[in-house]
């Protein structure tokens, strides 16, 4: 069977690597120049955090998320099983609460254990949240290598193809392009998020670390050799050509508040791009016309989450016309 | 019913639309709410000074009600006046919720700007919404300005407090018994609600207590039984507190004591 797959970002790249492990011939055109070039999920914080995501996300993120941490390991490696840690400040302290109330898989910790996991933030916290399934990657890398092992096992990558899904070749089209498919999908929205990239060698980081705060909720995750990530921002807006004075000081305050070092941190890059989304901020598998055509999109702030689950449905949804998988619609 | 700007609502009970899970669960809410009015922000949702927020506001627009836009975020007078204009665009109403903000840690609101932003805005057509505290003073200079309703803090925005300060909310109430008024913020559970309907306020406002329950539907349907509880309390004029017990069956002439 010959598949085309539109966009290499996190979910066409993905969707390709489950289609080829069934046996499938698979060409992927990308409008960019290269990986990650216009997806948002080179933006991405790459966190695999199903049971912390479950805080404002739906069941079925947690469920479906959970399987994240063992396809990314198997496909490309490099995930860095550490789990995450969440904390508030002192006087936030109400948040610590609420989240710990709809989440589950944490231990309660006090700032001493704290400390023991994170040593640079001894002293700073005094009571946190520790969910220790989870994990996290490098995402820019994870992109590339599944790019990499896609192509040595024979797929073909087309950069610089903006390809319109009635007209790709092949047996079936897997139409992963984010939200420029906003066109053909109705309620698609986009929800725009900015974040940072910094380079600190005063703090280490083992794990990423969420902050909770009534208004600006924010993590950092370790990218290794003292960079950061900083992320992110949730607005309803499809602005995609800047950062915000606002956004980028409530980024900044966070990691500052986190350990005050980070105050002398470079600031490496910032980003900004737009998150695809339905109204429940949940995907969607639509099929269209006459059938080839499978649309997959709405990840919203799951990219790296959902992707591994989503596509499986999707390869499933392609190589069995009556597959009616979760979230698939006609 | 509530009379708002010569437009009858039905409801007594405005929801904000931001800080829920999804938009979904947002359209949810203000089903279960009955909600007449929802409040929409859009500050930081235009980007850069454009109309980027547009899917949202579609969504919002689509929900039926009347929309009440507001200029949260916005620390100055010209921002406020800037931000409405754009609103009134955007969902071609000239109501305008007035946000002023002065400190960023209580987001108290500028009193002063907030009358000047007033000022100007209902000499532009807008029907001003002012987010104020229940100072009398303030109150006057706002109606003196154009305001013909007035939404007084009940506590900090999302800071789920209730009414802060009882006294000066009835005192309010009471200088202007024929002036629409809406607690707005600070409210966090149900009985806040019923308990500012019950001092006679015409209605209420709030946002982050039911976009940050755990489930903001059936937090949005608690919300509408108190508003409604209080505000027929309200009109069936409860009685007085007293020190001493006023046993409502009579004892004396008992038979037998058990």
């Amino acid at each position: 069977m010959k598949v085309s797959v539109i966009g290499a970002g996190v979910v066409g790249l993905a969707c390709a690597s489950e289609l080829q492990a069934r046996g499938a011939k698979v060409t992927i055109y990308e409008q960019g120049e290269s990986v990650g070039d216009s997806a948002c999920s080179w933006w991405a914080g790459g966190m695999l955090a199903p049971w912390c995501e479950r805080e404002s996300a739906e069941e079925p993120v947690e469920r479906l998320g959970a399987e994240a941490l063992d396809w990314w390991d198997g496909r490309v490696g490099g995930v860095e099983r550490n789990g995450s840690l969440v904390l508030a400040l002192g006087r936030d302290a109400g948040e610590l609460r609420r989240f710990a109330r709809r989440t589950s898989e944490y231990e309660e910790i006090d700032g001493t254990r704290v400390g023991a996991i994170e040593p640079d933030l001894a002293g700073r916290f005094g009571a946190g949240l520790y969910f220790a399934g989870e994990g996290h990657l490098n995402p820019r890398r994870a992109l590339a290598d599944l790019a990499k092992g896609l192509a040595a096992r024979g797929a073909e990558l087309c950069f610089g193809s903006a390809m319109e899904p009635d007209n790709a070749p092949g047996d079936a089209v897997l139409d992963c392009r984010g939200l420029a498919a906003r066109d053909v999908l109705p309620g698609l929205r986009g929800v725009k998020g900015e974040m940072l990239v910094i380079r600190s060698a005063d703090v280490t980081l083992s794990r990423p670390v969420r902050l909770l705060h009534p208004r600006i909720p924010l993590y950092i995750v370790p990218r290794g050799d003292g960079v950061f990530m900083v992320g992110a921002t949730m607005i309803e807006s499809d602005d995609r050509t800047r950062i915000s004075a606002r956004s980028m000081l409530e980024l900044l305050g966070a990691a500052y508040a986190l350990h005050p070092a980070f105050g002398e941190a470079e600031i490496l890059e910032t980003g900004v791009d737009v998150r695809p989304a339905f109204a429940d901020n949940l995907p969607r598998l639509v099929r269209h016309g006459n059938g080839r055509v499978l649309h997959v999109n709405g990840m919203y702030r799951h990219g790296f989450l959902l992707a591994p689950a989503v596509a499986r449905m999707a390869a499933e949804a392609v190589l069995d016309a009556t597959a009616t998988p979760e979230f698939f619609q006609c | 019913m509530l009379r708002v700007y010569g437009e009858e609502i039905a409801s007594r009970l405005l929801l904000g639309t931001a800080l829920y899970p999804s938009p979904a669960i947002m359209v949810e809410a203000v089903r279960a709410s009955r909600a007449q009015i929802v409040t929409v922000s859009l500050r930081r949702e235009a980007g850069g000074g454009g109309g980027a927020g547009q899917d949202f506001w579609a969504l919002i627009r689509e929900l039926g009600v009347r929309v009440l836009p507001n200029t949260a975020g916005c620390h100055s007078v010209k921002e406020a006046v800037t931000t409405a204009q754009m609103a009134r665009e955007v969902f071609g109403t000239p109501w305008i919720k007035l946000e002023v903000i002065n400190d960023a840690e209580t987001l108290q609101p500028d009193v002063f700007g907030l009358v000047e932003a007033a000022g100007i805005l209902t000499r532009e057509g807008f029907k001003v919404f002012p987010y104020c505290t229940e100072d009398l003073g303030v109150a006057d200079r706002l109606l003196t300005a154009g305001c013909e309703v007035l939404m007084p803090w009940g506590a900090p925005i999302g800071s789920a407090r209730g009414l802060n300060n009882v006294y000066g909310l009835r005192s309010l109430r009471a200088h202007f018994p024929d002036v629409p008024l809406v607690v707005d913020a600070g409210l966090g559970v149900p009985s806040h609600a019923a308990a500012a309907m019950e001092l006679g306020y015409d209605a209420v406002l709030l946002n982050t207590a039911v976009a940050k329950a755990g489930d903001p539907a059936a937090m949005a349907g608690a919300f509408a039984l108190a508003v409604e509880a209080g505000r027929t309390a309200f009109e069936a004029d409860p009685i007085e507190a007293r020190d001493m017990a006023a046993p409502s069956t009579p004892v004396l002439g008992k038979a037998f004591l058990e």
